[in-house]
């Protein structure tokens, strides 16, 4: 069947090829039947290529070594899922489930937005040629469907890849990253018809802030990833492909909020171009960096040749964006001016500011330790510090930003206005900086003042919500009249869970390690803990041993955990099983790492007692929740905008 | 293999019709010209989205009065020119007397 794949992949590639030809030439000559025959080669494109995934996917199924994607990934002793997990575990399949979803994306988008014809004809080759670079790829450069003798038995699959996230991580992100195109190809096809109306940003909202959600989600998965699966106790390191992720959210969070301005005030045109376009040249970057193996990374699972096809392609996309709003400018002009430095709309361009400086000092610490490497033909690295001080200096204003915008009205704020507002949020978060020192938390600055803006932020967000209730009568009521405002409002109600996480749990932790035989004990911050046996036990794709270790509060018996190690035959690689005793008390945990066992029995262990950590993964939730209620449908709002840009549809309607 | 090819021809098939299909549907049109957006249309559009814009900012100022964003003040002297900033657009989108809707007028459909 690997025939069958190759197949359909090239029919992609030719339909995708022909979506960028025939559709350019049709939309710059306005062939009307040429512009439907080149959309309908998208929406075949999403089929060929689905026939394609299938292919793999039922290779992988029946273990069909014969195919090199599969034998090089798999093995016949590892369980199904993860097994199904190597579509994307491998370079191939990662490139295939990025056509899979962008084809998918292609062919919704175009059918959804059918009746815009003008856009939507430009906007076809713009989705055609970003398909045909990834079809080109899977067809010549990286094919999933190479054959060779079956081997007996598969090389299997890396360790770290055996775990639960695995499933969900990878799919999420490549949703989050491929979602970008789309708001891309609108603004782009805008821009080349000459529609720069906000028609293109009404069309792609919803897949601006769906892209965006599943790139964040997909970002919390991989930390809680890295978190139970690395055994190193963290979550984020500041490691270039985890970068990679959070460059294009960034971008795309400045854009969500800048993209406001243009629907309010008719400004920032420009600027919102600019960042849809940084956005996706970021998403394309951050698959290269995953993808090429070019930089040393704990995801870098494959050393390519993809890297000189991915940096021509993104200079491609830099040179055709960039060239194309420059061109547009005239085009892009506002005819309003920001009225005052003082207003809801200056405190979401101070907002962009320090996000986009954020994005682009992240990304120039992951392009050095490249750039030294090609200028000295030596790799130096920024490491910890560089990020931290930056998350520092730029993060922790967004984070106070977070909880001044809501408290200041649009267009101007007289300083009597601001007094009142500001009153209630200055106080709590004063008394709670003061109320920190008192009690010895105040050793950490940059933990101090997260903990002291947060309760800022929270009071600013609770009082919008009280004060916002009070008028409308009710808060159903309150949501349902601006859905985008207080879903944001409830995301960031998910970044404060964030920092107050984050903070918890870096500035305040505790570490501990120590030797310790059968019976022995050692105490870490108010816990104790008692290595009590040590076992062995066989699984079907490994051998693990674990020890059992006790843990105790105040004398009280709190849970008993298994840190231990992993042995994988096949893969002959090692895996960390780390123990977690989640603590309902401080919303902590108490993360053991079996670090070493010794002939005699004695257990090498470490253990980290983390406050507050589990807020990381609560903001998860609540962040989604966030996101669910800005993406809910609002059939008024469906209906006005339908009224402005098709009312002919409409009055045929009614 | 050779089960394969020929799914993969039907495939191929499949495609090329679906392609070519504007084309079976509509072998000889009435006018193969894509929609374009007239001058016309394009000031009735920009007047829309003026208009939106001008309404919108009217709720948010009332909405920012109630919730104490904004002063007693500061809410006179913002309303008027809101307002007819508001009409203004809504007074150049209606239709001239016995004339026709900007978008009736040489949209080029």
């Amino acid at each position: 069947m690997a025939a069958l794949g190759r197949v359909a992949l090239l029919l992609s590639f030719v339909l995708v090829t022909y979506a960028l030809a025939a559709g350019s030439f049709a939309a710059y000559t306005r062939r009307r039947r040429l512009a439907l025959s080149a959309q309908n080669a998208l929406l075949a494109a999403f089929g060929t290529t689905l026939v394609a995934a299938a292919v793999l996917l039922a290779a992988l199924a029946r273990r069909d070594f014969s195919f090199v994607y599969v034998a090089s990934h798999t093995s016949r002793s590892l369980p199904l899922g993860y097994t199904l997990s190597a579509f994307w575990g491998g370079q191939e399949g990662s490139l295939l489930l990025w056509l899979l979803i962008l084809s998918g994306y292609s062919a919704l988008a175009v059918w959804l937005n059918r009746r815009s014809r003008e856009l939507i004809a430009w906007v076809v080759p713009v989705l055609g040629g970003v398909a045909a670079f990834f079809a080109f790829m899977l067809c010549f450069v990286s094919s999933p469907f190479d054959k060779a003798v079956a081997p007996a038995d598969g090389a299997g699959m890396v360790a770290s890849l055996q775990n639960p996230y695995m499933l969900a991580h990878p799919p999420m992100l490549y949703l989050g990253y491929v979602g970008l195109t789309i708001p891309f190809a609108f603004a782009m096809g805008a821009l080349l018809s000459e529609r720069t109306d906000e028609r293109w940003i009404v069309a792609t909202r919803r897949w601006t802030l769906a892209a965006w959600t599943f790139l964040g989600v997909g970002q919390l998965l991989g930390a809680h990833w890295a978190y139970v699966e690395i055994g190193w106790g963290g979550y984020y390191a500041w490691d270039p492909v985890e970068n990679a992720a959070l460059m294009p959210w960034l971008a795309a969070t400045a854009f969500l909020h800048s993209v406001m301005i243009q629907e309010k005030r008719g400004m920032l045109k420009v600027w919102n171009m600019v960042l849809v376009a940084l956005a996706f040249n970021l998403s394309i970057f951050g698959t290269f960096l995953t993808r090429s193996g070019v930089v040393n990374s704990i995801h870098s699972f494959s050393q390519s040749p993809l890297g000189g096809w991915f940096l021509g392609f993104i200079a491609v996309c830099v040179v055709f964006s960039v060239g194309l709003i420059y061109r547009r400018l005239p085009l892009l002009r506002a005819r309003t001016k920001l009225e005052s430095l003082v207003s809801r709309e200056a405190t979401f361009l101070y907002n962009n500011l320090l996000l986009v400086a954020l994005a682009l000092t992240i990304l120039w610490g992951v392009m050095y330790p490249l750039l030294t490497q090609a200028v000295n033909g030596e790799t130096r690295s920024v490491s910890k510090p560089y990020y931290n001080f930056f998350l520092h200096s730029f993060g922790l204003p967004l984070l106070l930003l977070m909880g001044i915008g809501p408290l200041v009205a649009w267009r101007r704020a007289s300083l009597h206005a601001l007094g009142k507002t500001f009153v209630i949020p200055a106080v709590a978060a004063l008394v709670t900086g003061a109320a920190l020192i008192g009690v010895g938390l105040g050793g950490s600055t940059p933990g101090l003042l997260a903990y002291t803006f947060s309760v800022f932020v929270l009071a600013s967000i609770v009082l919008e919500f009280a004060r916002g209730t009070r008028a409308t009568g009710s808060l159903r009521r309150l949501v349902a009249r601006n859905r985008r405002r207080y879903g944001g409002y409830v995301v960031h109600a998910s970044v404060l869970l964030l920092a107050i996480g984050i903070a918890g749990s870096s500035a305040y932790q505790t570490i501990r390690e120590r030797g310790l035989k059968p019976g022995q004990s050692m105490e870490v911050a108010g816990y104790t803990l008692t290595y009590r046996s040590l076992q062995n036990a066989q699984h079907s794709n490994s051998q693990s041993t674990s020890a059992t270790v006790d843990v105790y509060r105040g004398g009280s018996h709190v849970s008993t955990l298994h840190p231990g190690k992993s042995f994988y035959p096949v893969e002959q690689d090692f895996g960390n099983d780390v123990s977690i005793y989640h603590d309902p008390h401080n919303l902590g945990d108490v993360f053991t790492i079996a670090d070493q066992f010794d002939k005699n029995g004695t257990l090498f262990l470490k253990v980290l007692v983390k406050p507050l950590v589990n807020l990381v993964w609560a903001a998860g939730f609540v962040f989604v929740l966030g996101s669910l209620v800005a993406l809910w449908p609002d059939a008024v709002e469906q209906r006005r905008l339908a009224a402005r840009y098709e009312p002919d549809a409409v009055a045929a309607r009614t | 293999m050779t089960l394969a090819l020929a799914l993969g021809s039907v495939l191929a098939v499949l495609a090329v019709v679906f392609v070519a299909r504007p084309f079976l549907r509509e072998p000889t049109p009435a006018s193969d010209r894509l929609d374009e957006q007239g001058a016309v249309e394009r000031l009735r559009l920009e007047l829309l989205e003026e208009r939106d814009r001008a309404l919108a900012a009217l709720k948010e100022l009332e909405f920012d009065h109630r919730t104490g964003k904004v002063t007693d003040d500061d809410y006179r002297e913002q309303v008027g020119p809101l307002r007819r900033r508001a009409a203004e657009t809504l007074r150049a989108l209606e239709p001239p007397a016995g004339g026709a809707r900007p978008e009736q007028v040489g949209s080029g459909r």
